[in-house]
């Protein structure tokens, strides 16, 4: 998929062939998503709260969560590099991402801290750094086809604003 | 390593006893040998003490006969000292003393014969010869040499007469007699030998006889010198221990030998023959004393033959280990089988606990799975309820739906897997919150509401009047065992119906016993009618299995109720009582019953009434035991009474407990269906005729404020419209029905043309002011076609208060009323939604800005906070807040903890406002909603405890959202509409 991406990227904004093409490859992109698990049916909630008196709800939601996510990624980072490992501390995070991520739809993320949490549980902490590792692997993962997915709607709503002036 | 030990440990037991075995069959040996050897010993002293005795007596008897002989000698040696010395010439002659010696032989049993020989010396030699006439002799029968001095035999015993003239002095054996003889006055014993002539063994012996009497100490010298002759005898020993032996008891068995034992070195034997050596096991010796001071004898007896071995000494051992043997044998067998048992019990011990293990992990893993496949199934219907949204061709749709039906089978089947596990761990607890009995059971009623219809069965519900609005209890579980046993009624029943009674127990006591009362009437009652026709008064007109159970006290719970809440004045009386309320629920069904054979294990898990009936019917089985483990859970009892193809009645008792009347009337709002009230004092004319069926529906329509009036037939209705006119006289108008319900088998194509011309003629001719509305009840769905035009409206069993008020609604255009329980969808949560101010607290953006949005969505004003704290200053006293959405899971203070601080401020608030203003109070309470992702009971009732009104699960399902604010939005009365 991400040749296809990159491919999109390099195509000319504002060109008058591209506006197709970007919708399909929009679509293309979050259907690749929920095949790959990224999303779940969260997400699609998601899209159709977004209506024209909230355009950008989807990309501010998007925004919301990834803030949160590094946040909260960077916390667990440190959290777990420690020697004695704060599992309460790092749950409460986890639960935190858990609880963002399955707003989003961001069923792989979620899942992984599902994963998390049991280890949390168990105090195992070589548990914890693995799904961590999971956990961002997942998230850089969704963040990457994520900006892709707002680029590719900025350029669509440039473009219908465009359209109509 | 312990397992190690306790084998080793077990091998050495196991050799130890094989050890003691082997000791204790030495040991038994060795005591029979002891025993066997003592025996032996004992018998040997015995026979030596026998053989003593014996022995003894026979020296004893043969030294007296010896005595009594030698004594006889004695007074022969008188008798010849008297005759033949002292008288002169002397008196005797050989002849005199032949007779006198023979006649008194018998004296002298032991002597051969006696002989007396007179003392000559050398000097006399000559004139005693002359004198005699012949000459002495030696024992060889030889003219005697010249001696000292000669001892010639002058007097014999015939039996001795060869020895006549014989010097005795030449023999040996006889000249050493003599001359000890004279010397000590005394019978002297010669050593044994070969008698002459009986050439048998013998002594002789020898008396001397004096001239003179001589003192008893006289020298040896002085005797000599005085001694005239000597009297001599033989003792033929042989012969006379014989005859001595031949007289004794125990001849044969013993052997005797008597020894002249003079010389101790060389003993001579002087009877008996010598034993061989070897022999010489028992003997005894008895000294014997024959007057012979020089002599010494001694009788020695044996045995003659070796002694036997007892018998007894052989059998007795043997016998005795024998017993030995037995005994250790049975010590062995018992040990080991005890040794068996012991290690069987212990297997047993292990299995056991293998076994419960096994149960608690197969409860555990029942628990654990069923929860992880609850998570993806919610899941899968998730996914299904929204591609139901999307536009599908029909059979897509057709598809979905099927595929969500079965969903929420397998849902719900799992459910009652968890909650068996849940029982079976103990772990399922009963909660206790206020609800509403009559809408729980309106609810079970319209889950199975299609199915009934479409098989045609009449399913009610009755709820004695009795029984409180609003009851403590779990109303979950209390739907669930209804649900269940409904369930099963309706499974089971094809034709007939399904009947929900609730009464309280008491009250079902008093009616039974009244029953009992007039139990023969009743009796006979019943009999006629079985007998007669086939139509039993029951709600569809079937038979059922408890049948006077239900339709005998039915009539008269039904009268009791009226009749004491007549006098008691509604119903207050069992309030006062008690603050706990037995329920008495029965679900009476005409279906195929239960098989009496499979009666019995009907509450056990998993058992169906046979293979037969899963098939049939499906279903797993397991619904009854969990119904069986809630019912006892609740306090109560459930049972049935079953006919098969008759039906069945279940019934459980259920303790509740009463509601506290301090809030009654607004958590009662709530809590239950709320149902319109403009329905209040319209008046109601009800065609049926059955009694039962009539008071099911009289139930929902007095719930509904209604005053109804009842006939069985259509034909009264008409009488009685007519007939109330003229009563009347239209002075109250408002008397008259505006409604005639009308039972489906009342109903024609007849009835309908008749009934309809019937009431407008009425109205015309002015009796009637408004033709009433004619209302049928129908059963099945196809009837409907058979309703006719005339019948404004049609009701579809099973009846329910708010289905009848929506069609009454819809008939009578009264569209103000409030019913939303018909709509769905997100049309209608938007109609709840619309305009309401509502409060998101969460401490995540992402999930405010999601649930801000769902909510916009709905036409909710939002309001978003990101803590408790800043929640609580937002609602401080008057805020313009519908409702709050509180996420439970926050950093420092989380939603239990703001929702108790925001229930305390209200109280405050309630207390300060003032009192007059009721409406007001019930203000202050702002419905406040969980927002959690896990959704599992104990959250729940943390929920409750903590004062939220419910919960919904993150993100919002539809559905769900609706339902949660639907039960508190509604009852909120909108002051604009």
């Amino acid at each position: 998929m991400l040749p296809l991406c990159s491919r999109v990227l390099l195509s000319h904004p504002f060109s008058p062939m591209s506006l197709m093409a970007l919708r399909e490859q929009l679509n293309m992109l979050v259907n690749s998503m929920y095949i790959e698990g990224l999303l779940d049916q969260q997400f699609q909630q998601l899209q159709m709260l977004q209506d024209a008196s909230s355009p950008g709800f989807v990309a501010e939601v998007i925004n919301l969560f990834c803030e949160d996510a590094e946040r909260i990624l960077t916390e667990l980072t440190k959290l777990v590099d420690q020697a004695v490992v704060d599992f309460q501390k790092v749950d409460a995070y986890v639960h935190q991402l858990k609880g963002s991520s399955s707003s989003v739809g961001a069923q792989n993320v979620k899942l992984a801290c599902i994963q998390f949490r049991q280890f949390c549980e168990e105090n195992n902490k070589d548990g914890c750094l693995n799904a961590l590792n999971v956990v961002k692997h997942h998230y850089y993962l969704l963040r990457n086809k994520f900006d892709t997915m707002l680029q590719l709607e900025q350029r669509i709503q440039a473009y219908d604003s465009k359209q109509q002036n | 390593m312990g397992l190690k030990t306790g084998v080793g440990g077990e091998k050495r037991w196991w050799w130890n006893r094989n050890v003691i075995m082997v000791l204790w069959v030495m040991l038994s040996v060795g005591f029979c040998i002891g025993l066997h050897c003592h025996m032996r010993t004992e018998s040997m002293r015995k026979a030596e003490e026998t053989l003593t005795s014996m022995c003894e007596e026979r020296a004893r008897m043969l030294q007296e006969q010896f005595a009594v002989s030698v004594n006889h000698v004695h007074a022969l040696a008188i008798l010849v000292s008297t005759f033949h010395y002292q008288k002169s010439p002397p008196a005797l002659d050989q002849e005199t003393f032949a007779d006198y010696t023979a006649s008194t032989a018998f004296e002298r049993p032991l002597l051969n014969g006696v002989a007396y020989a007179q003392r000559i010396v050398h000097a006399e030699r000559q004139l005693f010869e002359n004198q005699q006439g012949w000459m002495i002799k030696t024992m060889k029968r030889d003219p005697s040499p010249v001696q000292d001095e000669y001892a010639p035999v002058i007097y014999s015993q015939e039996t001795v007469s060869y020895i006549e003239a014989l010097d005795m002095m030449s023999g040996e054996e006889d000249r050493e007699n003599i001359l000890r003889a004279r010397a000590t006055g005394k019978a002297v014993l010669t050593r044994p030998f070969r008698l002459l002539e009986s050439n048998h063994l013998g002594v002789v012996l020898t008396f001397p006889v004096y001239l003179l009497d001589l003192p008893a100490d006289a020298t040896a010298e002085e005797r000599v010198r005085a001694t005239a002759g000597y009297l001599g005898g033989a003792f033929d020993v042989e012969s006379l221990v014989e005859n001595l032996l031949r007289q004794l008891a125990g001849n044969q068995e013993i052997m005797v030998n008597v020894y002249d034992v003079t010389n101790a070195s060389e003993p001579l034997i002087m009877y008996g023959t010598n034993p061989p050596d070897d022999h010489m096991l028992l003997s005894h010796v008895s000294m014997l004393d024959f007057g012979d001071p020089f002599r010494k004898h001694q009788m020695k007896c044996r045995y003659r033959e070796k002694p036997p071995v007892s018998l007894s000494s052989i059998t007795t051992p043997s016998g005795i280990f024998v017993i030995c043997m037995l005994v250790g044998y049975i010590g062995y067998a018992a040990w080991s089988h005890y040794d068996n048992v012991k290690e069987d019990f212990r297997k047993m011990e292990e299995l056991k606990k293998q076994a419960e293990a096994a149960d608690v992990a197969k409860s555990q893993f029942l628990a654990t799975v069923s929860h992880e496949i609850r998570t993806p199934m919610n899941g899968v219907l998730g996914m299904l309820d929204m591609l139901l949204d999307t536009n599908l061709n029909l059979t897509q749709k057709d598809y979905a739906q099927t595929a969500q039906v079965c969903g929420r089978a397998l849902i719900s089947l799992i459910n009652e897997v968890l909650d068996r596990a849940k029982i079976e761990a103990g772990k399922l607890e009963i909660e206790s919150v206020p609800f509403d009995l009559r809408s729980i059971l309106d609810d079970v009623i319209s889950l199975f509401s299609a199915k009934s219809r479409e098989k045609g069965i009449e399913l009610a519900v009755y709820v004695s009047e009795r029984v409180p609005n609003i009851l403590m209890g779990d109303p979950g579980r209390f739907r669930q065992i209804i649900t269940n046993l409904v369930g099963n009624s309706v499974k089971f029943t094809e034709r007939g119906h399904v009947f929900v009674q609730v009464h309280l127990v008491e009250h079902v006591k008093m009616a039974m016993n009244a029953t009992a009362e007039t139990g023969l009437n009743g009796h006979v009652n019943e009999v006629n009618m079985k007998s007669a026709a086939t139509v039993f008064n029951t709600l569809s007109g079937l038979e059922v299995a408890d049948f006077r159970n239900t339709c005998e006290s039915f009539k008269l719970l039904l009268s009791h109720g009226a009749s004491l809440s007549c006098t008691f004045g509604g119903g207050s009386v069992p309030e006062s009582i008690a603050d706990k309320v037995t329920l008495m629920v029965s679900v009476e069904d005409t279906g195929i019953g239960i098989p009496v054979h499979a009666q019995d294990r009907v509450f056990t898990p998993f058992m169906q009434a046979d293979s037969s009936t899963s098939r049939n019917y499906g279903g797993t089985g397991i619904g009854l035991s969990i119904s069986k483990c809630l019912v006892e859970l609740m306090g109560g009892k459930i049972n049935f009474i079953s006919q098969p193809h008759v039906g069945s009645t279940f019934m459980f008792t259920a303790v509740l407990q009463k509601y506290g009347k301090s809030a009654g009337v607004d958590t009662k709002r709530s809590l239950s269906e709320v149902l319109p009230t403009c329905f209040r004092g319209m008046r109601l004319t009800l065609v049926d005729r059955r009694a039962v069926r009539a008071a099911v529906t009289k139930y929902h329509l007095q719930r509904l404020g209604v005053i109804i009036e009842d006939v069985s037939t259509v034909n009264e209705v008409l009488c009685a419209l007519s007939g109330q006119n003229d009563y009347l006289n239209s002075s109250q108008p408002g008397k008259q029905p505006s409604i005639l319900l009308i039972e489906k088998d009342s109903w024609d194509s007849k009835v309908d043309v008749h009934i309809q011309n019937q009431l407008l003629e009425y109205k015309e001719a002015g009796r009637i002011q408004v033709v009433p509305k004619v209302v049928l009840i129908l059963t099945i769905e196809s009837d409907k076609t058979r309703a006719g035009s005339h019948v404004d409206a049609i009701i579809m069993k099973p009846l329910r208060a708010s289905t009848i008020a929506t069609c009454f609604q819809q008939m009578l255009g009264m569209g103000k009323c409030q019913n939303k329980d018909t709509l769905n969808g997100s049309t209608s949560l938007r109609g709840l939604l619309d305009g309401k101010n509502i409060l998101v607290v969460d401490d995540n953006k992402v999930n405010l800005r999601v649930a801000a949005a769902a909510l916009k969505k709905y036409g909710a004003k939002v309001v978003c906070v990101e803590s408790g704290k800043s929640a609580l200053s937002l609602l401080q006293s008057p805020h313009k807040f519908d409702a709050c959405f509180m996420d439970v899971q926050m950093p420092e203070m989380d939603g239990f903890e703001a929702t108790r601080q925001i229930r305390l401020m209200e109280n405050k608030a309630n207390e300060e406002a003032p009192p007059e203003e009721g409406l007001v109070k019930a203000k202050w309470h702002l419905p406040i909603l969980a927002m959690t992702a896990d959704v599992i009971q104990a959250t729940h009732e943390e929920c409750v405890k903590c004062g939220m009104d419910g919960y919904v699960s993150k993100p919002f399902e539809e559905a769900q959202l609706y339902q949660a604010v639907a039960r508190f939005v509604v009852s909120q009365p909108i002051p604009d509409s």
